[in-house]
């Protein structure tokens, strides 16, 4: 498998580390300590096309591809994580099951919108009852005739507080399945933040990525028009898993970005920090720690970038599926995100475990990764449903 | 005036310095250079002359221009160049030394002169050397200066015997010393950056004897194609770095809190009667104005005493204030190279040693 | 109506330096980036592209591996570029580089309302002199050190920096302004930029496309021709390394010892 990236990626790629460096990473420890949303990096964000990277130039994208896409989550969470999934979600979760699935009337009335940034999106899945689990889905949308009604409620919502736009699974019915056991029958819609009876309710306090902006969404007799609806009524679940394959994508780009960023940290600190008259990457320990991680996160690179290649597989047509490998790349990423964190700050030894260095931001960046968008069991289930199958 | 062929290079004689007014007031730099030329003068066995370009100045400060070496000035006296403008000046210089024709030319580095030299080297068909930070025309005197600031093997190593101008300047940041000749074409040129060369004591009698000639250049109001709307001083006072006794500079190693780290250098500063410097990392960030820049691209200083603060010592940094008669050094990094041009250096965090710096200095002085 | 830019790649002089046996700079084993003051003047043209929608040509000097920064300043929103190459060019000094490229510029055409923007000085030569050399040659007014920029039909109102102020000043089009890094922050490449970049044109003048124009002297381009030459070149001196302290107190009674406080 051929990963030399192409001028472009390589273009893109320097553009990414430049406005990383010089936007993100100046930001990084305010949003982490204050919570703080990075609205005008993501207006900047927007202006350069990364809110649309890999989407065509006729519904508005910047006509890039998905390994550009993929370095762009990773660059900025090399210096930021709350950055890379804003970019991920948005991108992934909302455009990308438009762009798939939507009308041409969707398509032209949401994508153009959405890859200039001027509106961010978001994907509500997740319930207090039901996340992968389809049946305990509890929000509902009854087709009224000339509007559905939806009502319920999703958690964890990340964009939420300043997402315009909302793909949203909600039951449509009830079907009886070959065994004859009755059964919800799921189906996905686009919300918009400023329908009847729709509400973006608190955010929640986290332990990381806490600029990023996670909210429970409430619907109370939402109204929304018919044409709402997104892809086929009853295909809503496979469409949040197909959503959740590229999203799974981003987020191992993300948790990637997070295991280089804190390597880069750490090669700088040990090559600073002086202990028994020498610096610290004198040390041996040092020296195999890094060796390592360093493999690791290589290891794991190629894994996110194979997934990168087979969903632009997809995306020029071919009939291909890459949930097996969007599954890979996030558990060994996500993994290796925590694992390399850890190790990592032990490396920065009391210093690290101070908020003067960035590493403990880092360590607590990285655990989200092995949870949010299927935890890493659910990625073992679906790598070995396809082994056993 | 007379047929001009810049290679006809036996055809040039003299010295000259452009001596450049603001407002009236005389600029430094021309008293720099002025003291500078003398010695090409000297070795050359030639005149002095200083140019100056105004309307209705004070001949006071014309004459003494002779106080630092000046054996003649042309004073081109037009309300048009009252004020600089490229065409006004450059035509006006141009043309003079077309008619008289000087073998070197010396100009201020300064915003104006680096808009001037280039625009009338252009014209005149001749090299410009900017930035020069050591002239020669004698060959054994290049050799001595060689000796002292070169590795170069000086005895065994080939040298034309002529009298053409040896202009040394830094390149590439600092990282290299070069010096060049332009040794087809007339007038020589070169631009030099205030603060590189020192004035030499004035001296009455040279003010006394030296020749004015006024002027009235060929200029009218049709060959300046660019018109002066405002002249506005800045509204902060921008910090005079060349001529203090004391700098005290900041560089990336106060990044974890900016704010502290200027009020600590502006504290010190203070307490040693000094003003406050910057590396180019601290100005591009924005952290402190331009003005504060010291380096190859910022400003050339040599104060008694020079405090180094959180600087790596980049080779462009360093370019601009390894003069200094006492280097300090504070960083917290062993290895930093500013270290290598130190007179003195402490390796510790700067957010604690200025501090107790401060305090110590307070005490010495009290106990004086 | 047109903006045009000249622009130059330099040898990243922030970074690591590489130096030849010999004493000169290894250009070969530096990293290259755009002269930062260029970038300045490439968004001055960028600015003017978005209020009036004129074409910005990007125009270097350099070996054919300098087509890659103008495949960049593309991205950035540059409509097209001009490489001028070729080995008669190489070794030119700021006299003879200042010929060649006004005659490129000649070449791209000068209009009544079009402004040609450069940086005010290269970081690896940093003598600010080729902008106004240019102007010279091509008989335009110039302002160097540009803080601000407004077009006034035929005429720009600019802000020309100053140690201790500024001049603000009109000049009438075709001009040539050379820009500092207070002028503006120059955007990032954008994504969709990057991927059109490649398909935008870039025409290369080499020696055969400019040699016969008037403003080319062709005994005073190159290294051979031109006017300065490099008569010495060595490694800046050093100073020896002076002490280290201990403390605070004890530097303070050395300073003291030596009446320097």
């Amino acid at each position: 498998m051929d990963f030399t990236l192409s001028k472009q990626q390589q273009m893109v790629q320097k553009m990414y580390k430049e406005f990383a460096e010089n936007e993100v990473k100046p930001l990084a420890k305010q949003v982490d300590a204050e919570e703080y949303f990075p609205i005008e990096n993501v207006k900047k964000m927007s202006k350069l096309g990364m809110m649309g990277i890999y989407f065509p130039k006729e519904v508005g994208g910047a006509g890039g591809d998905v390994l550009s896409y993929v370095m762009a989550v990773e660059e900025m969470s090399k210096v930021c994580g709350t950055t890379g999934v804003i970019i991920s979600a948005h991108t992934s979760l909302c455009a990308a099951p438009i762009y798939e699935n939507g009308t041409p009337e969707q398509k032209a009335k949401y994508l153009p919108k959405l890859c200039s940034g001027e509106w961010i999106g978001a994907f509500g899945l997740t319930e207090p009852g039901a996340g992968t689990d389809a049946q305990g889905q509890q929000t509902f949308a009854v087709d009224e005739g000339d509007h559905w009604k939806l009502n319920g409620s999703k958690i964890f919502i990340t964009n939420a507080g300043y997402a315009n736009v909302f793909i949203i699974i909600a039951v449509t019915g009830f079907i009886t399945d070959r065994r004859g056991r009755k059964q919800k029958e799921i189906s996905a819609f686009i919300v918009e933040r400023t329908d009847p009876g729709f509400k973006v309710g608190k955010p929640e306090d986290k332990m990381g990525i806490r600029g990023s902006s996670t909210c429970e969404l409430i619907m109370e007799d939402c109204i929304i028009p018919k044409d709402r609806l997104l892809g086929v009524k009853g295909k809503g679940f496979q469409l949040a898993m197909a959503t959740l394959d590229g999203g799974r994508i981003g987020i191992a780009a993300q948790a990637l970005g997070i295991a280089e960023g804190a390597l880069d940290e750490t090669v700088a600190y040990v090559k600073e920090r002086k202990q028994f008259g020498r610096s610290i990457a004198a040390f041996q320990n040092t020296q195999f720690e890094l060796a390592e991680m360093k493999a690791r996160v290589e290891a794991a690179k190629y894994l996110v970038y194979r997934a990168a290649l087979k969903k632009q597989e997809a995306m020029n047509g071919a009939k291909v599926r890459y949930s097996v490998e969007a599954a890979e790349a996030k558990l060994i990423a996500s993994r290796t995100a925590s694992d390399v964190t850890r190790r990592c700050l032990q490396l920065f030894g009391g210093y690290g475990y101070t908020r003067d260095y960035p590493i403990e931001r880092i360590m607590l960046d990285a655990k989200i990764t092995e949870i949010y968008e299927g935890t890493s069991e659910v990625q073992m289930m679906v790598i070995s449903g396809a082994m056993l199958k | 005036m007379a047929e001009f062929n810049a290679m006809d290079t036996a055809a040039f004689k003299g010295v000259w310095v452009f001596c450049e007014q603001r407002e009236g007031q005389m600029q430094t730099i021309s008293y720099q250079l002025l003291s500078e030329g003398r010695k090409l003068a000297n070795d050359l066995g030639v005149e002095l002359c200083g140019v100056v370009m105004g309307s209705e100045l004070n001949e006071d400060y014309i004459k003494a221009l002779g106080g630092y070496g000046a054996d003649r000035v042309y004073y081109i006296d037009s309300p048009l160049l009252k004020d600089y403008t490229t065409d006004g000046y450059a035509k006006a210089l141009c043309d003079l030394v077309m008619d008289k024709k000087p073998e070197i030319v010396l100009i201020g580095a300064t915003n104006l002169g680096r808009d001037l030299g280039p625009r009338c080297a252009a014209r005149l068909h001749t090299g410009l050397t900017a930035d020069c930070t050591h002239l020669d025309v004698d060959v054994e005197k290049y050799k001595d200066f060689l000796r002292t600031t070169s590795n170069i093997d000086v005895d065994n190593t080939k040298f034309e015997e002529n009298t053409n101008l040896k202009m040394t300047r830094p390149a590439f940041g600092g990282h290299l010393m070069a010096t060049i000749i332009c040794p087809r074409f007339r007038p020589q040129m070169s631009t030099v950056r205030p603060g590189v060369m020192q004035t030499q004591p004035y001296d009455e009698a040279g003010a006394a004897k030296v020749v004015i000639e006024k002027i009235t250049p060929e200029l009218t109001a049709d060959d300046i194609h660019v018109e002066i709307l405002d002249i506005k001083k800045s509204a902060k006072k921008l910090v005079d770095l060349i001529g203090a006794d004391v700098v005290v500079s900041v560089g990336r190693g106060i990044s974890s809190d900016v704010e502290e780290g200027i009020a600590l250098a502006e504290e010190l500063a203070g307490v040693l009667g000094g003003v406050v410097g910057a590396s180019r990392a601290v100005t591009d960030e924005g952290w402190l104005s331009a003005d504060h820049q010291v380096g190859q691209t910022g400003k050339t200083v040599h104060p008694r005493i020079y405090v180094a603060l959180g600087i790596s010592g980049a080779i462009q940094h360093v370019a601009g204030m390894q003069d200094s008669e006492t280097i300090i050094a504070i960083n917290k990094n062993e290895s930093a190279p500013i270290f290598d041009v130190a007179s003195y250096g402490i390796v510790g965090d700067l957010y604690k040693v200025v501090p107790e710096l401060i305090k110590e200095i307070r005490a010495a002085k009290s106990a004086q | 109506m047109k903006a045009i830019v000249c622009v130059k790649q330099v040898p990243d002089t922030q970074g690591k330096v590489a130096v030849k046996p010999d004493g000169t700079m290894d250009r070969a084993a530096m990293a290259t980036i755009t002269n930062p003051d260029d970038l300045n003047a490439v968004e001055a043209a960028l600015q003017l592209k978005d209020e009036t929608g004129c074409e910005v040509v990007v125009v270097t000097m350099g070996p054919p591996p300098a087509e890659g920064m103008l495949r960049e300043l593309i991205a950035r929103g540059a409509d097209r570029g001009v490489l001028v190459s070729g080995r008669e060019f190489g070794g030119s000094d700021t006299f003879a580089t200042s010929q060649i490229l006004a005659a490129a510029v000649n070449k791209i055409g000068v209009g009544p309302e079009d402004i040609v923007f450069c940086g005010r000085q290269a970081i690896d030569g940093d003598t600010a002199q080729v902008g106004p050399q240019i102007a010279e040659k091509l008989h335009l007014p110039q302002v160097t050190y540009v803080t601000d920029i407004k077009k006034d039909g035929n005429n720009v109102i600019v802000k020309r920096q100053l140690e201790d102020g500024y001049m603000e000043l009109k000049v009438q089009t075709p001009c040539l302004l050379t820009c500092i890094k207070e002028l503006n922050t120059p955007r990032y490449m954008s994504v969709s930029g990057i991927f059109e970049c490649f398909d935008k044109p870039i025409d290369v003048f080499d020696y055969n496309a400019l040699k016969d124009d008037p403003l080319i002297e062709t005994d005073t381009i190159g290294l051979k021709g031109s006017p300065t030459n490099v008569y010495k070149s060595f490694a800046p001196p050093v100073k020896g390394a002076g002490m280290m302290v201990e403390s605070a107190a004890q530097l303070v009674g050395m300073l003291n010892d030596k009446h320097l406080i």
